[in-house]
């Protein structure tokens, strides 16, 4: 049992008794050796934790101050969310740390240059040399404004 | 395969979460003091150099920190929780059998054969910590827990380890242990490395070679386990195992899985009076309290929850009932119905002395803190008396607060939305 997804209702339920919608999901294989379908799988609502957080050790939010990046979708005042353990790879959304401070930029990587981008108007791209030490402080994976 | 234990302990860790959020501090001078700003309790490796001490009081060095542009921080206990929490769940993640020892340390017990070297394994794990958290962790590993803390002391403090040192895969054991001092290793206090020295046993190597009938007879039983450990032979079990002054931690995995909050509340209150009876037992005082739940796994990634919670206790205590009272609350706020759970536990950080401890009665009740006082000697001497849990706690409340003074904490990075760390996008 893998990865399943149970609509309707509920085995067990008495019949002819609405149940509002119980969404049993199964969050991942169930391990070897005597699984019950009930074990892991009631979750009362739908929790945006599960969906946005794969990795909660080693996720951050931060707070975003500035409009370089505003054609990548990423607004002043914005909340990112930042996945340490994610691979910076060329044209990722990157927090990276820039004399000290942690900057948010993308990153990008061709032809042997690499570049922190900035996404707007009036904001220059920032190359790194060969040499330096680019410290990525982790990978934006989401970005949350109101709307 | 015989139990091998490993010691995964953070560099410096207070100071190494705040460089985390602040990369300016990296390299430099960083002190973070006590509660009320009081002492030191932490310094960074470059601060250490300076030679400033463990435990200084504030006002008696805050001219030294200034010409020497130390960096100077109170306590930020919720992030040092959060903190501590993701570096033990990454590490519960990578290995089945972790016992978390305090705020900073766990040991892993190594079962099962693998197909890498230890050494291999625990480079893994120190490169994910790092890479996930952004805390630098030293391992060491050995036969026995003391050596393993022997080997992570080793690890941490010589840069030819890299971080990382198998003591029993050295070529020469012995050689290391006579770097060591008798007093650095783990079960041998400063008087008893005092009166050793005295009697010609310096170093960790000296003391390994006495004759452990001898160690019975004129040291505690812990000197005694610490000579056999030392040998190679396993004698620390968690409830014997020496305690840490910077915090103290309990904990326990449950044979079988807890689904109800009665049976949780009932496990985390054993395991405060046990901590509690620690403090106590060393003269102690938490300034905080961290609780940690953890569910069942259920793959090998991240795919369980765990969860906690930190307490900044309005006035620091070793009092169970006290303790209980805030361990059950944020137990309270973490629990969710349905769900299976594997592990509780607690740790105390901010530990102080209680004798330095600003002890101040609440407005309400100024005669409390001495009956609290004679009603904790009562109960642990009956306890020691007719045996662990005679006498056991119900719930008890506790009124009157303050403001603890701390003017250079940094924000709560990661307990609070309105405390974010800042990005730039210019």
């Amino acid at each position: 049992m893998s990865g399943t997804t149970v609509h309707g209702l509920c085995e067990g339920s008495s019949p002819g008794t609405a149940m509002a919608t119980l969404r049993p999901l199964f969050l991942a294989g169930v391990p070897a050796g005597f699984p019950s379908p009930a074990d892991d799988y009631i979750e009362k609502h739908l929790d945006l934790n599960e969906h946005l957080v794969k990795h909660p050790s080693a996720t951050f939010f931060v707070r975003v101050t500035g409009n370089s990046m505003t054609d990548a979708g990423i607004r002043n005042g914005d909340i990112l969310i930042v996945d340490r353990s994610l691979s910076p790879s060329s044209g990722r959304v990157v927090i990276a740390v820039l004399d000290g401070e942690l900057t948010v930029k993308r990153l990008v990587k061709r032809n042997g240059v690499v570049k922190l981008a900035s996404e707007s108007d009036g904001h220059p791209d920032i190359e790194i040399p060969e040499d330096a030490d680019l410290q990525v402080w982790g990978v934006v994976t989401y970005a949350i404004h109101g709307l | 395969m015989k139990a091998v234990f490993a010691l995964v302990d953070c560099n410096n860790f207070y100071a190494s979460c705040e460089r985390v959020f602040n990369p300016k501090l990296e390299g430099e001078p960083v002190v973070v003091l006590s509660n009320n700003d009081g002492c030191i309790i932490a310094r960074s490796n470059e601060a250490k150099a300076l030679g400033i001490k463990m435990g200084a009081p504030y006002f008696q060095v805050r001219d030294f920190l200034r010409e020497y542009r130390v960096h100077v921080l109170s306590s930020n206990y919720a992030l040092y929780g959060d903190m501590s929490h993701r570096v033990m769940s990454i590490l519960h993640r990578l290995e089945p059998d972790v016992e978390v020892y305090s705020i900073d340390e766990a040991f892993i017990r190594f079962t099962q054969a693998r197909s890498q070297s230890l050494t291999e394994c625990a480079r893994n794990i120190r490169t994910v910590v790092r890479r996930d958290t952004g805390i630098p962790v030293s391992i060491g590993i050995g036969p026995t827990k003391t050596l393993a803390k022997l080997a992570n002391r080793l690890a941490k403090k010589d840069p030819r380890w890299d971080g990382v040192l198998d003591i029993s895969s050295h070529p020469d054991p012995d050689s290391l242990m006579s770097s060591v001092e008798v007093g650095d290793v783990w079960g041998i206090g400063h008087k008893s490395a005092e009166r050793l020295k005295a009697c010609g046993v310096s170093t960790v190597l000296a003391l390994k070679n006495v004759d452990p009938s001898w160690m019975r007879r004129h040291y505690t039983i812990t000197g005694f386990r610490t000579v056999m450990e030392l040998l190679g032979v396993p004698m620390v079990s968690m409830a014997e195992q020496p305690a840490d002054r910077k915090s103290m931690a309990c904990s326990r995995c449950f044979g079988e899985r807890i689904r109800s909050l009665a049976e949780l509340n009932e496990a985390l209150s054993s395991h405060v009076a046990t901590a509690a009876e620690k403090l106590r037992s060393q003269g102690l005082v938490a300034s905080c309290l961290n609780v940690f739940l953890m569910t069942a796994r259920f793959a090998k990634d991240d795919a369980y929850i765990t969860a906690n919670r930190t307490v900044e206790l309005p006035e620091a205590t070793s009092h169970t009932p006290v303790l209980i009272h805030y361990a059950l609350e944020c137990l309270r706020c973490m629990f969710r119905e349905g769900t299976d759970y594997r592990k509780i536990g607690v740790v105390f950080t901010g530990l102080v002395s209680e004798a330095l401890a600003s002890r101040q009665p609440t407005l309400f009740d100024p005669g409390r803190l001495d009956r609290m006082d004679s009603l904790m000697k009562t109960v642990d001497q009956v306890n020691a008396r007719w045996g662990r849990d005679t006498l056991r706690y119900g719930a008890m409340g506790f009124g009157g607060r303050w403001q603890m003074h701390r003017e250079r904490k940094t924000p709560s990075f990661t307990t609070r939305w309105d405390q974010l760390p800042v990005v730039r996008a210019s």
